[in-house]
């Protein structure tokens, strides 16, 4: 290795030559001009070889973008900045490829889903109404979303929360180590393997009937291990010294960890929250187990069948007809568009919270 | 309000690391003893035993006595936090609580502590502000974060913080190390001014600042890294740096340490 740098140091200072700072450059628009050209042809190839696939245009364009860069920059710049700009230019097209599907996933669902969203769709339920006819909405399936996955939050937050607190500020024994191992385990749970616990639990050992409370409690199960691991990494990230800054002025810890930890921590322990609600709303499995599901509005989560968001687009979809799939496609926008809103709602709270630096 | 503190035979421990080792002196009231010595040697563990935030730190332990005039610190039935409450403690960097205003941070510990009214919280959170020589520059900004202040204004907030609960004694672990040379003065100034009322123990790693602020200084030292560190003599700050009585001190002081 030694002997390697020791090699290449006469040639490096033989490179440096008179005017050793300076080196030929690419132009700045380099990149993007190298972008296109590889984009078109990409495409060109594409039609030429009449590949049926956009992704395969993708791919050829995106193999051509790294090594047309990297051939142009080793003929001009030299070898040392070409590896830069591989790196650079793979991170653009990993980038791309990480964008694509979440960019063409939310087209698909506004253009589709766009038709039928109006405030009718909203506000009713597809009572009375057959999977084969037009109309109906979705208000009984956000009613039930809204209430399993708050029924759900109510209580999986608060345990989650304390648990955390126990980890991060008493824990450190036998006991933290094995709830955490078990936190660790809960967060692979499936969630149909959440909803039969609570099936065969809830509904057939204690023989409760269908409800939205039972959906909650499963959706409970999966969310816990969520709050718990992102409240833990919040509360770590609390510097200690706050913590000897309080006990110094001889506040209890119980105190301390009220008045002076959660409050610091606040904004990330909210949007963990908001990010594990955001991931329980979508499930279906547990509902499909545990809420039957319902075409008509129950405002009662505690009694009877509801439905859900989730539920109401695999039910609809399974219907297989025109006028469903828009509903399917017009529910997963209200879903999208839900989830959405936490996190924003979420990201405010984050930001109004957060300790303020300014002057 | 001042109290003496007398140590007895301490040492303490980091889990099975003995950090300090059988360390006794006594601490007068109303003036200022600092702690000098080289790195690790055992300055800040032995001042954090003095109020039980050792035992803070996982694994920490202590033996040994340590009587603020007369009552036990490490005695049975002795509250850890009331311990705190007598005994105040400003740290190395400053810490200022980023959730809460340059007011609520002054009275954080009172309000943590129970309840004040408003008219006495005001109070005292412009004695506490006054006492540490901050009041003329905040004063007009009391609601703004605290976290907003310079690193000396930070500082001196936190020592605001430290006497707004009146304590008898006030632990400072290298208060200035984070600071210029200009806050450095004002907080030596300020402590200066704090010897009056309160007994004051300073960690320090500037041996002019303890020859400057204080009346009595420790020398510490530890035989090898692993070893525990150890109180090597304690005396008048003017006998330790003009005729200290152990070789190895004025090795250290003149710079001919190691």
């Amino acid at each position: 290795m030694s002997n390697a740098v020791l090699d290449t140091s006469p040639v490096d200072s033989a490179d440096r030559g008179s005017d050793s700072l300076r080196h030929a450059r690419l132009p700045r628009w380099a990149p993007l001009g190298i972008a296109v050209l590889s984009a078109a042809l990409g495409s060109a190839v594409g039609l030429v070889a009449d590949l049926s696939s956009k992704a395969q245009w993708g791919l050829i364009a995106a193999l051509l973008f790294v090594g047309i860069t990297f051939a142009l920059t080793t003929a001009v710049e030299g070898v040392r900045q070409a590896r830069d700009r591989l790196a650079t230019s793979l991170v653009w097209v990993c980038f791309i490829a990480a964008l694509v599907p979440l960019a063409s996933l939310v087209w698909e669902t506004v253009v589709r889903g766009i038709g039928l969203l109006d405030g009718y769709f909203l506000t009713h339920s597809m009572s009375g109404l057959r999977d084969l006819q037009p109309g109906g909405g979705v208000y009984h399936a956000l009613i039930g979303t809204v209430q399993q996955v708050g029924l759900a939050a109510l209580i999986a937050a608060p345990i989650g929360l304390l648990t955390a607190i126990y980890l991060v500020e008493y824990g450190g024994g036998k006991l933290a180590r094995a709830v955490t191992f078990f936190v660790d385990v809960m967060t692979g749970i499936p969630s149909i393997v959440a909803g039969l616990f609570v099936l065969s639990f809830w509904i057939i050992l204690l023989d409760f009937g269908y409800s939205g409370w039972a959906g909650a409690m499963a959706l409970a199960i999966l969310m816990m291990p969520i709050v718990v691991r992102s409240t833990e990494e919040m509360l770590k990230l609390v510097p200690n010294e706050l913590r000897e800054a309080s006990l110094a002025l001889g506040v209890p810890k119980w105190r301390t960890i009220l008045k002076v930890v959660l409050p610091t921590a606040i904004g990330g322990i909210t949007t963990g929250v908001m990010l594990a609600v955001a991931r329980i709303a979508g499930e279906t499995a547990p509902v499909m187990l545990l809420v039957f599901g319902a075409a008509s509005i129950n405002n009662n989560p505690f009694e009877g069948p509801q439905s859900s968001l989730p539920y109401f687009i695999w039910q609809q979809f399974k219907a297989g007809n025109q006028y469903a799939y828009d509903r399917a496609w017009a529910a997963a926008l209200v879903l999208i568009g839900l989830v959405m809103l936490l996190n924003l709602l979420a990201r405010g709270i984050a930001r109004w919270k957060a300790p303020k630096a300014g002057r | 309000m001042a109290k003496r503190i007398d140590v007895s035979g301490l040492t303490a421990y980091y889990g099975s690391h003995k950090a300090i080792e059988d360390i006794s002196m006594t601490v007068e009231p109303r003036s200022v003893t600092a702690f000098i010595g080289p790195s690790g040697c055992g300055k800040s563990t032995f001042l954090r035993t003095l109020n039980r935030m050792h035992e803070v730190t996982p694994g920490g332990r202590v033996e040994g006595k340590v009587l603020l005039d007369d009552e036990s610190l490490y005695g049975p039935g002795v509250d850890p936090v009331a311990v705190r409450r007598t005994i105040g403690m400003v740290f190395q960097r400053p810490n200022p609580f980023p959730t809460m205003s340059i007011y609520d941070n002054v009275a954080a510990g009172l309000r943590l502590n129970g309840a004040y009214r408003k008219s006495e919280l005001d109070g005292v959170v412009e004695k506490s502000l006054r006492g540490a020589n901050l009041w003329n520059e905040v004063k007009d900004r009391l609601n703004k974060p605290g976290s907003g202040l310079s690193g000396g204004q930070q500082q001196r907030l936190c020592i605001a913080r430290a006497i707004a609960v009146e304590p008898q004694v006030l632990l400072m672990d290298e208060p200035c190390s984070a600071l210029d040379p200009i806050s450095t003065i004002a907080i030596e100034d300020l402590i200066g001014e704090l010897k009056e009322q309160y007994t004051i123990v300073i960690v320090t790693h500037n041996m002019q600042q303890a020859a400057r602020v204080s009346d009595r200084t420790a020398f510490f030292n530890l035989a090898a890294i692993g070893q525990p560190g150890k109180l090597i003599e304690i005396d008048d700050t003017e006998r330790i740096f003009s005729n200290p009585s152990v070789q190895a001190t004025e090795d250290y002081i003149s710079g001919r340490f190691g």
